[in-house]
């Protein structure tokens, strides 16, 4: 049965749709893997009997010759967006026992194309953290252990190594995939939380352009930035993924009423004639020659396939990360404010209505979100808005003009290094300085402050045996190029093997 | 910039998050150490620069001014920590 957990999504599509195969068995075989896996932290609530009822039903829909896209393939869902009647967190103590009374638009797409819920997923609390490690649930822990390391499920003597981070924020997404406990799940990235986690665990994610899925019943972080997009872990069953998900919403005014493609027919689309950029920027002092050596080694993929690759200069680059950092917590600390005791979630009593807010938040937001919330808050009052909001969406507007240069000159993609590193250790990093950890997304976070779509994938291990991923950014509304780019990618990498269920 | 102690007082209490004072040194550090990474910023020519309001250009959509949601306290309330008669209920905010 566990080779079932071992098809890719759209393998897994095709027998299903061939009859070979059934929705409850392969649901079962997720079920059973998830069961097992519990040492990982990847899932926050497990909804088995609503999984095997939902494939059930698929089976039915499939026997009558029926059945959307995605009929019967077992997925899982980032704890960020809400669910009718499933519990849901983001992972915040401050949500307690949520329990939705309604469904986010992304899930209902994908529900409605019949694709079945395993469960929660885990990730950084309200979607802030590169590790997963902020997660009131505890820190997920990655699939992926370095070369010569056997730490496993429990701990004891003789272990060599550590247990490391899958990435944030979406890191139970990409844990889970990584480690077969779902065909595919959905992610969220602000600054990188799709890209980085699925770059640190050997997957594929893309974030498509802002604009492309609704936003509307996401748990929001900041609210120019966040989009919704899968992790999974090949391009193609990516691109089967995106489809579902995205589409205009007229609840979410943000969400872009333009056609969705047929992404899946990109993938094969090749590169031939395409002109790749490589910003010098993105040439940061102390990255890793490994990561620069796999950059270059891409490039010449993408040379190889028929691409034309041209260095390109983005000046802004090095301030996108500290213009970030003043406007994504300034949206935060807005849309946060609705976590008062009142009307869902925790509440802290106190003897008057201030000291309700204050209790409750003090006890429901942990450190992490608390020292966003207060920057943003800072940042946004008065006497300062002027020297760091406005002067952040005004740098805004630079680097997304140095990407509009770059694509009006005839590039159509910008390859990258998806991260600064391959992962680390849990607890090995920011505890000191919460600057550390935000230094992860260089190189994603340009991305989310254009608006722009980005694609990780797997590129290669590193000396410890670890994935490294590379990224292609695209121009607004064009994911295809980045489908099928990343394909090309994919083909010449190798897809990687996942590591053995060490953790059962 | 950096912020002293009462200013992170008087963010906290903005944020409407209690901070206990003895961890108001470590929040002040952290607070600081953001403050600084941003400082870059200062150094980038923004003269006639418009500042960014939406990422992708778009008009806002119109729709006919009617009713087209509500009525629906029972979910409103169903995840409510204290309510009562249909009202959310909170500590006496009006003497």
């Amino acid at each position: 049965m566990s080779d079932l957990t071992d098809l890719t999504l759209a393998e897994a599509r095709d027998a299903l749709k061939a009859r070979k195969l059934s929705s409850t068995e392969l649901t079962q075989a997720h079920v059973t893997a998830v069961e097992n896996a519990r040492a990982l932290n990847a899932y926050v609530l497990e909804t088995p009997e609503l999984a095997l009822e939902a494939a059930a039903r698929s089976d039915a829909r499939l026997a009558r010759g029926e059945g959307g896209p995605l009929e019967g393939l077992p997925l899982g869902i980032k704890d960020l967006f809400c669910t009718r009647g499933v519990r849901t967190t983001a992972c915040s103590r401050i949500l307690g026992e949520f329990k939705p009374t309604y469904e986010s638009t992304v899930t209902a797409n994908l529900w409605r194309d019949g694709a079945v819920m395993l469960g929660k997923l885990n990730n950084d609390e309200f979607a802030m953290g590169s590790s997963n490690e902020t997660s009131c649930f505890g820190p997920v822990v990655s699939p992926w252990r370095r070369r010569g390391s056997n730490v496993h499920a429990e701990t004891g003597e003789g272990i060599v190594g550590q247990h490391l981070v899958p990435g944030g924020s979406s890191g139970g997404s990409a844990a889970a995939v990584a480690a077969r406990l779902c065909l595919g799940a959905t992610a969220t990235d602000t600054g990188g939380s799709i890209r980085q986690p699925a770059a640190f665990t050997g997957t594929v994610g893309i974030k498509p352009t802002y604009g492309r899925c609704s936003r509307w019943g996401i748990v929001a972080f900041a609210s120019s930035l966040d989009q919704a997009g899968p992790i999974a872990r090949t391009v193609r069953d990516n691109a089967i993924l995106l489809r579902s998900m995205a589409g205009h919403d007229p609840k979410d005014t943000t969400s872009a009423d333009i056609p969705v493609p047929d992404f899946e027919a990109a993938v094969g689309r090749g590169v031939k004639g395409l002109k790749i950029g490589i910003p010098k920027e993105y040439r940061l002092d102390g990255i890793p020659a490994e990561i620069e050596a796999l950059w270059q080694r891409g490039a010449e993929w993408l040379r190889d396939a028929g691409a034309e690759i041209v260095e390109v200069s983005l000046p802004h680059t090095k301030y996108a990360l500290p213009a970030y950092y003043i406007v994504a917590p300034a949206e935060a600390s807005s849309n946060l404010a609705r976590y008062d005791g009142v009307r869902y979630g925790l509440r802290v009593p106190a003897k008057d209505v201030i000291g309700l807010y204050e209790e409750t938040r003090a006890l429901g937001f942990g450190r992490e979100v608390k020292r966003r919330v207060m920057i943003g808050t800072y940042v946004l009052s008065a006497g300062y808005y002027d020297a760091y909001y406005v002067r952040a969406q005004k740098i805004r507007t630079l680097i997304k003009r140095d990407f509009e240069q770059v694509y009006a000159s005839g590039v159509d993609a910008i390859l990258t290094p998806a991260t600064p590193s391959a992962a680390f250790g849990i607890g090995e990093k920011g505890s000191a300085d919460p600057v550390e950890m935000y230094l992860n997304d260089v190189f994603t976070v340009t991305v989310n402050m254009a608006g722009l779509p980005g694609i990780s994938v797997p590129a290669g291990l590193d000396s410890q045996g670890l994935p490294l991923g590379l990224q292609l950014i695209g121009r607004a509304f064009d994911e295809e190029t980045l489908f099928a780019a990343g394909q090309v990618i994919e083909d010449a990498a190798g897809r990687l093997t996942m590591p053995d269920a060490w953790w059962t | 910039m950096s912020v002293d102690q009462a200013t992170v007082r008087r963010i906290a209490r903005l944020a409407r998050i209690r901070l206990d004072e003895a961890d108001l040194p470590q929040m002040q550090d952290e607070l600081n150490a953001i403050l600084s990474f941003v400082e870059q910023l200062e150094e980038v020519d923004v003269a006639g620069v418009e500042p960014m309001t939406s990422v992708t250009p778009m008009a806002m959509r119109m729709r006919p001014d009617v009713v087209t949601d509500g009525g629906d306290v029972v979910s409103i309330l169903a995840n409510a920590p204290v309510s009562e008669d249909g009202f959310f209920v909170v500590p006496k905010v009006v003497e």
